[in-house]
């Protein structure tokens, strides 16, 4: 048998939401196929630090492990990622891994995304359809709106966008990439656009639309793929339009 | 100074301010300065006409000092905001994002500083304004210096901000249409760099 493998993670840690963070290392044991996740399963399994000092197991967040729900966002060597989807073969060692700290950090690499899931309701994200009786099937969708409206719909407010983004700080109240794509997402539905001016008018207060500078460094580290700075260019025209109709009728 | 609801006026505002009236502005002031390179006689007259403009001050106030100073306060609000991580995120985008931010920082500066040596001692001090008045300004390493690098800063901001402006308006919204308007700048700036370095230096 050869010498044993392992792998080398430096982990951004933090006590709880007030103390400051430190970094702690970790030799966990090598088995093929493992992702970053199964990494710190090891660790909670036998929390010993590499100097070989009983510490906590590192906390974090994980739901689907199949890079759909978003839980598990994590800056991994740099790059804000989902851990369930980053596998150690394809990383360089060590690996630093760090919480999304533009959230607000609640323990080691657990944050709180509540300020997307706020921003989703400032914006309107949903499409009304409860009726007191049956409203019907609704119009339906072109096929040509569908397979963009598809990708944009692929957005797991994972927080990889706003992490990236310089306009995403404690200085601005700027609600980020992935709310305002969504917004052209509901915007797109026939059903949705019956709304489509009540979420325009929810982007273009304070910290939304407009606060965006075209760094575009959401498309850059989208998980998903997903065209955001397309969405945010034609909210920019939608705007455009809807603040001409509120002014000139 | 955000105004709440009133933030998407203002910035597709600051936005248009930018480039109609102050950077069509600029590029004129560039082409009438690039007459010094046919002689000492040329940008008098160029420079004679522009003073000679018939309701001068009211042009002045309203095409030039009035959009520059909300564009230029109002941008300083704006970078304040950026916490900018190039180091982190090198991508191209995101440089020019943080240059976008420096050079309007550079530019503000420079044009207090070109302002209170041409136009208020001009108008104030009596001095004409004239190729002699600005030979005497770039007379020294230092000063030509620190003019290209003004110059050069504020046409970055210009063809940089024509660039967002296109997306800020709704106007370029496929990546392939952004992609052609950024080509569209480099050509620009090569062009306006080119004839306001070449313009300054034929004061030095």
């Amino acid at each position: 048998m050869g010498t044993e493998k392992t792998i080398h993670l430096i982990i951004t840690r933090q006590k709880d939401a007030q103390s400051a963070p430190y970094t702690e290392e970790f030799m966990v044991p090598y088995r093929s196929n493992m992702n970053i996740i199964s990494s710190l399963m090891e660790i909670q399994k036998n929390p010993v630090n590499a100097k070989g000092e009983k510490t906590t197991p590192v906390i974090w967040e994980s739901v689907c492990l199949e890079e759909v729900c978003g839980a598990c966002s994590m800056v991994i060597n740099g790059k804000p990622r989902q851990a369930c989807s980053s596998l150690i073969d394809q990383l360089d060692q060590p690996i630093h891994i760090a919480p999304l700290a533009t959230f607000p950090v609640m323990r080691d690499l657990m944050i709180d995304r509540s300020w997307m899931f706020n921003a989703l309701k400032k914006v309107k994200a949903w499409i009304p359809i409860d009726g007191t009786h049956d409203l019907g099937p609704g119009p339906r969708m072109p096929e040509k709106t569908r397979q963009w409206a598809y990708e944009l719909s692929k957005c797991m407010t994972c927080g990889c966008c706003l992490e990236a983004c310089p306009n995403v700080n404690e200085k601005s109240n700027f609600i980020g990439p992935a709310p305002l794509s969504q917004v052209r997402l509901f915007n797109a539905h026939p059903t949705g656009a019956m709304h489509k001016e009540e979420r325009l008018l929810a982007i273009m207060g304070e910290g939304g639309l407009t606060s965006c500078g075209n760094s575009q460094n959401c498309v850059e580290v989208c998980p998903k793929g997903i065209p955001l700075t397309t969405s945010i260019a034609d909210l920019n025209r939608q705007t455009t339009i809807q603040s001409l109709k509120n002014f000139f009728g | 100074m955000e105004s709440g609801k009133n933030q998407h006026f203002y910035r597709k505002l600051h936005s248009l301010l930018g480039i109609i009236p102050v950077g069509v502005f600029m590029t004129v002031h560039l082409c009438v300065n690039y007459s010094a390179t046919y002689g000492i006689d040329s940008y008098n007259k160029a420079a004679d006409f522009m003073v000679n403009l018939p309701f001068k001050y009211f042009l002045e106030l309203f095409i030039i000092f009035i959009p520059l100073l909300f564009h230029g306060v109002y941008g300083i609000f704006i970078a304040r905001q950026a916490k900018n991580n190039v180091t982190r995120y090198g991508f191209f985008r995101n440089w020019k994002f943080f240059l976008q931010r420096i050079t309007g920082l550079i530019a503000f500066a420079f044009i207090i500083w070109h302002i209170w040596e041409t136009k208020i001692q001009v108008e104030f001090n009596g001095i004409e304004a004239n190729y002699n008045l600005m030979a005497d300004i770039v007379d020294n390493g230092i000063s030509l210096a620190l003019y290209i690098i003004g110059i050069v800063s504020c046409i970055y901001h210009f063809v940089n901000g024509i660039w967002t402006f296109l997306i800020t308006w709704g106007i370029t919204v496929s990546p392939k249409s952004q992609k052609v308007t950024q080509y569209i700048a480099i050509g620009l700036f090569i062009a306006l760099s080119f004839i306001g370095i070449r313009a300054i230096l034929a004061f030095a």
